[in-house]
């Protein structure tokens, strides 16, 4: 199978969680789509490592899973910090400090 | 050159005078003028006693100098302060000492009723220190200082009663304008290192001759602005006038004693870069006439009396100045009249106390008359001390201003006979004026206010007065008897050879006289003969217009100096506001402007940043991957 297919996926992925962080107004949704272009990412990068033949790109992957859960751990503990404040979860709310 | 450690003493005594009587304060009220008086008489007698000391020494061995302490030594640059006297300087310091300490005298009497008199003799002290050290320095640095003293202590005394505006603003003048004197000195010091890479007395007359012209020229335009300044000689000579500011013994002392003839002083000093610099000397003759010239037409026209013998000091500063300009021949005729002028003017200032004092301050001449009856000293004693400034045989003008006209007459060609012109023409003008004061102080009918008592001044005032006529009846046959000062000095000035006479003394002494007679003659047929009106006239001839107003002295430096300067000033202001503080300004303002409008981005919308981020971060891989290709 050609390699390259795995790219176009990744772009695919990537740009559908772009579009989603940029639209999308649900705190949960905007974080998913994080992980997704996390996620297209890590499949670039362990792509590169079988193309190239080497193992750097599949270790920079599982960095990149440890950093993701990290940003769930924290980034979920936001969220749920300010639905229970102000009992939504939309980006849109969160301007304090613009206010 | 033999040493000695007692010059210090000349100037240390009044020095300390000073300090004393500022530091005690009012505890030394009672004793402070007689402290100051005997230290200024003290130091006066330690210069006789050099003086004796000197003159059983042969010519050689006369000058001594003292070294006081290393004052720079930067690597190989190396000043001492250090003090010389020789045959010039022990002139001076009798003189400033000898004048100074009468003038401390009549002080004491004349200033009595002076709330602050033992500041005016802290003063006096001060300035007598300043000038003594100017005369004593053995180098340009060291005159230097006493230089700057000078101009401090004259500021002092021209302002001493600077309760009255118009008298803090006249010391504040003399002050600028010698100010302006001062910055040639410092350029004069400064061209002299530059070039010889020393300042002192020897080792510049010694460097001179290895010198380039120019740079003497230099070095010797720059002394005669420092001259000018001091002496009140043109273009500097504005501040004289105003300087009667002062108690009337200040204006005794700087025009007799002190300060006026520091800039003879200067000019003789440097005698040896003046003979190998003909432009600069030429200068100083031309500086000389033109002054001699103005003093004499600005006395014509005061009433004031103090101004006219303010006029007329700045008229015989100018022969003295237009002397020194005569090279080597002339230098010891110019102190000679320095020397006698001292004894005159001082003599003839302090009579003009005496009669502001028994006329209640008055000082306009037309509110005088007849006073001879009624101060019958101050009389004499003017009278003596103008006889010596006409120029009459015997007395002291006769011999030295005489010996300048002569001089002047025996530069030979076109210079010489325009030069004798003016010095003649000049001793005429001051005949007439000086006769105009004469004749409207103590003859004539009386004019004087109803509340005026003329009455003779105390023993104190009277008797410096007389010493001082003494000096001036004296003192011209004393110093010129077997030519005993110009022998004095020879070894000073380099004489080259005989100067050949073009016209006989004689012959010049009674063209002189016939000027002074012609002179004397206008005055008292105006004056004498004429009625004299108690106001001026005003409907007079626009010369004396312009002589009233110091021949516009003041309006030449208002529109040519002051305006200008003004108007730069103002336009520097401008462009400093505009270009300066717009600058700064303007960086803040674009910051602030462009922060306002930054600001609208942050919209509090994390989709917006999120989008701008995306946004941003595709550009980057857009521009590497430009880049790249």
């Amino acid at each position: 199978m050609n390699a390259a297919n795995y790219l176009y996926l990744s772009a695919l992925l990537f740009t559908i969680g772009a579009v989603g962080v940029v639209v999308r107004r649900n705190a949960i949704v905007v974080f998913m789509c994080v992980e997704l272009m996390l996620n297209a990412a890590n499949l670039s990068f362990v792509t590169f490592s079988r193309i190239n033949g080497d193992l750097n790109g599949q270790v920079i992957a599982f960095f990149t899973m440890v950093v993701a859960a990290c940003e769930v751990v924290v980034g979920l503990a936001i969220i749920v910090t300010i639905y229970r404040s102000r009992r939504s979860a939309s980006v849109d709310d969160a301007s304090l400090l613009k206010r | 050159m033999m040493t000695s450690n007692s010059l210090v003493y000349l100037i240390a005594l009044p020095l300390a005078g000073s300090v004393i009587l500022l530091l005690s304060g009012r505890r030394s009220d009672k004793w402070g003028h007689l402290l100051a008086t005997a230290l200024s008489a003290s130091s006066f007698f330690v210069g006789l006693y050099q003086l004796s000391l000197m003159l059983d020494r042969s010519n050689e061995q006369r000058p001594i100098s003292q070294k006081l302490f290393e004052w720079i030594s930067v690597g190989t640059f190396k000043i001492d302060a250090g003090l010389l006297l020789d045959q010039l300087s022990i002139c001076f310091v009798l003189l400033i000492t000898g004048v100074g300490t009468l003038i401390h005298i009549y002080s004491i009497s004349y200033m009595a009723h002076d709330p602050d008199r033992r500041r005016f003799f802290a003063f006096l002290n001060l300035f007598i220190a300043s000038m003594l050290l100017l005369v004593l320095g053995d180098s340009y640095l060291n005159l230097y200082v006493g230089w700057e003293g000078v101009g401090l202590a004259s500021y002092l005394l021209i302002g001493f009663w600077n309760q009255k505006p118009a008298y803090a603003t006249a010391s504040k003048k003399a002050f600028v304008m010698n100010r302006i004197g001062d910055m040639g000195l410092s350029f004069a010091i400064m061209i002299a290192f530059a070039t010889m890479g020393t300042v002192s007395f020897t080792g510049v007359k010694a460097a001179a001759e290895h010198t380039s012209t120019a740079a003497l020229t230099g070095i010797g335009i720059m002394l005669l602005v420092a001259a000018t300044g001091k002496s009140a000689q043109f273009p500097l000579q504005a501040w004289l006038g105003d300087a009667m500011a002062g108690p009337t013994p200040v204006s005794a002392l700087i025009h007799a004693a002190t300060m006026v003839t520091a800039g003879v002083y200067l000019i003789t000093r440097s005698n040896f870069i003046f003979d190998a610099a003909p432009t600069a000397q030429l200068l100083v003759v031309i500086v000389g006439a033109i002054t001699l010239m103005f003093g004499a037409l600005i006395g014509t026209a005061k009433d004031d009396i103090k101004k006219a013998l303010a006029a007329s000091t700045m008229s015989q500063i100018g022969y003295m100045i237009l002397g020194a300009g005569l090279g080597p021949v002339g230098y010891a005729f110019a102190i000679m009249h320095l020397l006698t002028h001292g004894f005159f003017k001082a003599g003839m200032f302090l009579g003009a106390g005496s009669v502001m004092h028994g006329m209640n301050d008055e000082v306009n001449m037309r509110k005088y008359g007849a006073l001879r009856k009624f101060m019958p000293i101050t009389f004499v004693t003017f009278g003596l001390g103008y006889l010596a400034i006409l120029g009459v045989p015997p007395f002291a003008g006769f011999y030295s201003k005489d010996m300048i006209i002569e001089t002047a007459f025996n530069a030979g060609g076109i210079k010489g006979i325009i030069l004798g012109s003016v010095t003649l023409l000049g001793a005429g003008i001051t005949a007439f004026y000086m006769t105009r004061v004469m004749v409207l102080t103590f003859a004539g009918t009386s004019r004087w206010d109803e509340e005026a008592h003329p009455h003779e001044s105390p023993w104190l005032m009277w008797l410096p007065m007389a010493i001082l006529a003494l000096g001036s009846v004296t003192s011209g046959y004393l110093l010129s008897n077997g030519d005993a000062l110009v022998n004095w000095l020879s070894p000073l000035f380099e004489d080259h050879g005989e100067h050949e006479e073009l016209l006989s003394p004689m012959l010049v002494s009674a063209m002189a006289l016939t000027m002074v007679a012609i002179g004397v003659a206008f005055a008292l047929i105006k004056y004498l003969l004429n009625e004299v009106d108690t106001e001026a006239p005003s409907k007079v001839s626009i010369f004396t217009k312009i002589a009233r107003q110091d021949l516009m002295q003041d309006r030449f430096n208002e529109a040519v100096f002051m305006r200008p300067s003004q108007a730069l000033t103002e336009v520097l202001v401008k462009t400093d506001e505009a270009v300066i503080d717009g600058a700064v300004r303007g960086v803040g303002r674009a910051a602030l402007g462009s922060g306002a409008s930054l600001r609208r981005i942050q919209s509090g919308f994390v989709r917006s940043y999120a989008m701008l981020i995306l946004i941003g971060a595709v550009a980057l891989v857009a521009a590497i991957w430009v880049v790249t290709q």
